[in-house]
């Protein structure tokens, strides 16, 4: 049923008709509105059979999940930012264990500085912890992608992470389909798993296992999260049918026949860059759009697909990685490493801690990559008078402490100043 | 697409207006996405949201930078930020207060805007009257639908009474009405 | 080097294995008391006890915990008809029962975390009630996993009363590490991180925690302390905690040979000592009121067990009582008035 609702709350209703028995809650922005969604949900009756635990901290809510999971309940938390790093311990036990639970991560920055606002840090660093990571572009498609979580989970025993960023989707109000409860029972069977603790045939999950087969434990993690990259795409073709409704999908292309600059990106940012990419079409600009769904497991093949033909690639990513540049666009250099006609790759960071990526400073960035090719990675709409002065300051010290005090310091400073 | 920026204060319903106004647009049909300036403020502290309308899915995910109308809903705004930064030439504006637009040195802007594109109601008065409670985001949605025609008022008032059931739904229709009414009058005005 | 030797022994059919012998704990008569009646007799004398954490594990020889928990469970598996599930904490509880590819466990048994058992049996605990079985979930951990790191979601499951028997095993200590100082240490013993050296040699007095009272703040319907040199008594615990549903928490004093310093001989004299000198006081607390303590039957001077450990030999160089021994027994006369430990036991 067509509904203008927010993300968060349409995320609630799509994890509610999955039919979750065990969800655990707790606080932390911009996720929070879709638990507090569920626990309505449960409380009023709607959502049943189904127990919801307020819990004292993230660790303990994917702790929880854990123990709900493998006692063979479909379970489900969401979280974001701090508190995915609160329970990091836990995700990689989760995945570890072979648990198939669902976690919504709404996206979020990492401090210091504590920042509330959107960027992709807190997926990023969770990137290697062995759960499938899909990024949802739209609220249309956190809500599908939540759907396909448990069903791709549970068939390969894999805790799975629906990336949705904060507060441009968890918050925003949009026209959203929200599937009817026969079309999800329909695609989604009830949670049947493989292990699970019981009496009657008791077994011991978790236990250590030494360097003698550890390297076999971690080679068939990753063989099995490979599988994913043949059910990602069957499933949401699968759902899709039920839905009446592309959706899903490792990767999605957009205007990307004959292009010559084909950018990547992740996430809701990937709507803009379409905008953008309509704007410099009609401008006679050759280029394109791939939006990456799955980051985990890495569609290496799919992505030297649809790279082939391009001459550059511009990957716009929502992180950092601190000394190395953008890990996106590292996973992307190794895509492309054995194409024939290998395209140059550009790297640009941008939207960290929510600064807006306007189509304006897009479209510069895509021109630039073709005309001026930067080094390294490019920071979209950097103030270089901060950075500059900071740099500066730096070079005239010895030891230069904590750049987000002083640079704090000098804008409280320069803001006393009168104007020029 | 028709862009709408609204400035208020924690408190004033200002991103529940916004909402409402993609409710409105979604009852008719169309897109459109409602969303805040993503912070953690505080009641009283200044809140911007968001809506975009369209006849087609609307991708962009950028925050409004040049809006087709802008909603004060705070006049004391002015003293802190620049509120109409970007409106465009042919740009609506919307002001809550129970002053002109002279009291509050509008003038100079109202002028470059198109005649009758720029109107004031007392929202808050209304809201006080009809609903007891400083929350002007509904009477000032009313006065949208009369000023910019861009959504029907019986679907503005349907998005109020989706988004508040019962008496206090019934309130703020009432004080939607009564704004409606106000701007209409003033639009006859204008055009007379 | 290792291949070497590996080669040089020649692996054995196991019908020419050497321990052809089996410790059957099974079906035997060996443990508990088969002079009194059948109702008074221990779980470990009925040959139907579920042998729960069963032989063969690898925990060291006189090990308290490996004792404190094997009673404990197979207590909570006869309270429960045998449908239990236990989550464990990291610890050396966990990693001396599941050597790859081995387990000791003959119940449903889940390790996730050092930290997080308490959240985990929340979790195993919301599963049974969502599939509606009657199954009962137990969680167990070590003093660290349970004091220190897994706190949080101790209290966390405490004050929203989940339904799970949570058993610390209290072995004053890091043993799993290396014997380090966790909250449960006890002044003045010596482990890895609180040397004897220095002007204050061993733990710090006036730090530590305790957790049964903490457990008892949480107003949760059942909290006892326990030791391994009164199993029925910890049997008893046990079955009673496993008759009520909520949130439960026991602690059992385990000593560590190890850790201690002391004899493997001398677990049960250590943990007798322990309580009996008034250190580790032993009582039950319902719905946040201490209901009933278990009287001391012959004090002795905390003097007497300090002696038996290396961890404390630091109190008695050079043939003279380091004034510390007078400020431990100020403590055990502090726990002797505070639960009233000594007199006539009107429940025995």
């Amino acid at each position: 049923m067509l509904k203008q609702i927010e993300g968060s709350h349409a995320m609630a209703e799509a994890i509610a008709l999955c039919r979750p028995e065990v969800i655990c809650a707790y606080p932390i922005t911009p996720q929070t509105h879709i638990v507090e969604g569920l626990g309505e949900l449960v409380k009023s009756g709607e959502l049943e059979n189904c127990e919801f635990i307020n819990v004292e901290s993230e660790f303990a809510a994917l702790s929880v999940a854990i123990g709900a999971s493998a006692a063979g309940a479909r379970a489900y938390t969401a979280t974001a930012s701090q508190g995915l790093l609160f329970m990091a311990e836990a995700v990689y036990n989760a995945a570890g264990l072979g648990l198939p639970i669902v976690m919504t991560l709404g996206n979020r920055a990492i401090g210091a500085p504590i920042n509330i606002w959107n960027d992709h840090s807190d997926a990023m660093s969770m990137r290697d912890a062995g759960w499938i990571q899909l990024f949802a572009e739209t609220n249309q498609e956190a809500v599908d992608l939540h759907i396909l979580a448990f069903r791709l989970a549970e068939e390969l025993s894999m805790p799975v992470m629906v990336c949705v960023d904060g507060f441009i989707l968890t918050h925003a109000f949009e026209r959203i389909d929200i599937p009817e409860q026969a079309q999800v029972d329909a695609f989604l069977p009830p949670y049947d798993p493989v292990q699970v603790l019981d009496p009657e045939n008791p077994a011991s999950i978790g236990a250590m296992v030494g360097p003698e087969a550890f390297t076999e434990v971690r080679f068939l993690a990753h063989y099995k999260q490979r599988q994913a990259l043949r059910l990602i795409p069957a499933f949401s073709a699968e759902l899709g049918k039920i839905f009446g409704r592309a959706t899903g999908g490792l990767l999605r292309t957009y205007r990307i026949e004959d292009a010559e600059t084909v950018v990547v990106a992740m996430g809701s940012i990937c709507g803009t860059i379409k905008d953008t990419v309509d704007e410099m079409r009609e401008d006679g600009v050759k280029i394109g759009v791939v939006c990456l769904v799955s980051f985990r497991p890495f569609p290496v093949e799919a992505l030297g697909e649809v790279l082939a033909e391009a001459k550059d690639v511009v990957v716009v990513e929502k992180s950092i990685a601190v000394g190395v540049g953008g890990a996106l666009a590292d996973n992307i250099e190794g895509a492309l490493r054995n194409l024939e006609k290998r395209p140059r790759l550009h790297s640009a960071i941008a939207g960290l801690g929510g600064r807006p990526i306007p189509r304006d400073s897009l479209r510069r960035l895509f021109e630039t990559a073709v005309t001026d090719p930067w080094e390294g990675p490019h920071f979209l709409d950097l103030n270089d008078r901060v950075v500059g002065r900071e740099i500066h300051r730096v070079r005239k010290v010895r030891r230069s402490g904590s750049t987000a005090e002083n640079i704090l310091r000098q804008l409280a400073l320069t803001s006393q100043l009168p104007q020029d | 697409m028709f862009q709408v920026r609204i400035h208020g204060r924690g408190g004033q319903g200002v991103v529940t207006g916004a909402e409402m106004l993609s409710v409105a647009a979604f009852i008719e049909g169309r897109h459109a996405q409602a969303f805040p300036s993503f912070g953690s403020e505080r009641m009283g502290a200044p809140v911007i949201a968001f809506c975009r309308i369209a006849d087609r899915e609307i991708r962009l995910r950028e925050p409004v930078q040049d809006p087709d109308c802008l909603v004060l809903q705070d006049p004391t705004l002015l003293k802190v930020m620049d509120v109409f930064s970007g409106l465009r030439e042919n740009g609506f504006l919307l002001v809550n207060t129970n002053k002109t637009f002279d009291d509050l040195h509008l003038g100079a802007i109202v002028e470059k805007l198109p005649a009758g594109h720029a109107v004031i109601v007392p929202a808050t008065d209304l809201a006080l009257k009809h609903v007891k409670r400083a929350a002007p985001n509904a009477a000032l949605l009313g006065a949208f639908a009369a000023l910019t025609g861009l959504v029907h008022f019986d679907s503005v008032k349907r998005a109020i009474a989706e988004t508040f059931p019962g008496r206090i739904g019934e309130a703020n229709i009432a004080a939607a009405q009564d704004a409606y009414d106000l701007v209409m009058a003033q639009e006859r005005a204008t055009a007379a | 080097m290792t291949d070497v030797q590996m080669t040089d022994v020649p692996a054995l059919a196991p019908d020419e294995a050497q321990q052809k012998l089996k410790f059957y704990q099974k079906g035997t008569f060996t443990v508990g008391n088969r002079l009194i009646s059948e109702g008074e007799r221990s779980v470990q004398a009925s040959q139907a006890r579920s042998n729960a954490l069963t032989s063969g594990h690898r925990a060291c020889q006189g090990c308290g915990e490996a004792l404190g928990a094997r009673y404990a469970i197979d207590a909570a598996m006869r309270a429960s008809g045998n449908d239990l599930i236990a989550v464990n904490a990291t610890g050396c509880l966990e990693v001396f029962t599941t050597p790859y590819p081995e387990t000791s466990w003959q119940l449903p048994w889940l390790h996730s975390l050092f930290g997080n058992a308490a959240a985990v049996a929340t979790g195993v605990a919301a599963a049974m009630r969502v599939k509606g079985k009657k199954t009962r979930v137990i969680a167990q951990g070590g003093d660290g996993g349970t004091t220190d790191i897994g706190f949080q979601c101790l209290s966390g499951m405490f004050e929203r009363n989940d339904d799970v028997l949570y058993i610390c095993y209290d072995n004053e200590g890091y043993m799993n590490t290396g014997v380090q100082r966790s909250s449960a240490t006890p002044p003045a013993a010596r482990t890895a991180t609180t040397p004897a050296l220095g002007p204050e040699p061993g733990n710090v007095f006036g730090t530590g925690k305790f957790v049964p009272k903490i457990a008892v703040a949480h107003n949760i319907p059942y909290v006892a302390t326990a030791t391994v040199a009164d199993l029925h008594d910890l049997e008893r615990k046990v079955v009673k905690a496993m008759a009520i549903h909520g949130a439960r928490y026991i602690q059992i004093n385990v000593p560590c040979p190890l850790g201690w310093g002391a004899p493997s001989c001398d677990t049960i004299k250590l943990a007798r000592f322990a309580v009996e000198c008034g250190l580790y006081p032993i009582f039950e607390a319902e719905h946040g009121r201490v209901t009933h303590a278990r009287k001391i039957r012959k004090q002795i001077p905390v003097r007497e067990y300090l002696k038996l450990q290396k961890r404390y030999a630091h109190l008695f160089r050079g043939g003279v009582d380091d004034p510390r021994v007078a400020r431990i027994q100020a403590i055990c006369d502090a726990h002797i008035a505070e639960y009233g430990l000594l007199g006539d036991d009107e429940e025995v």
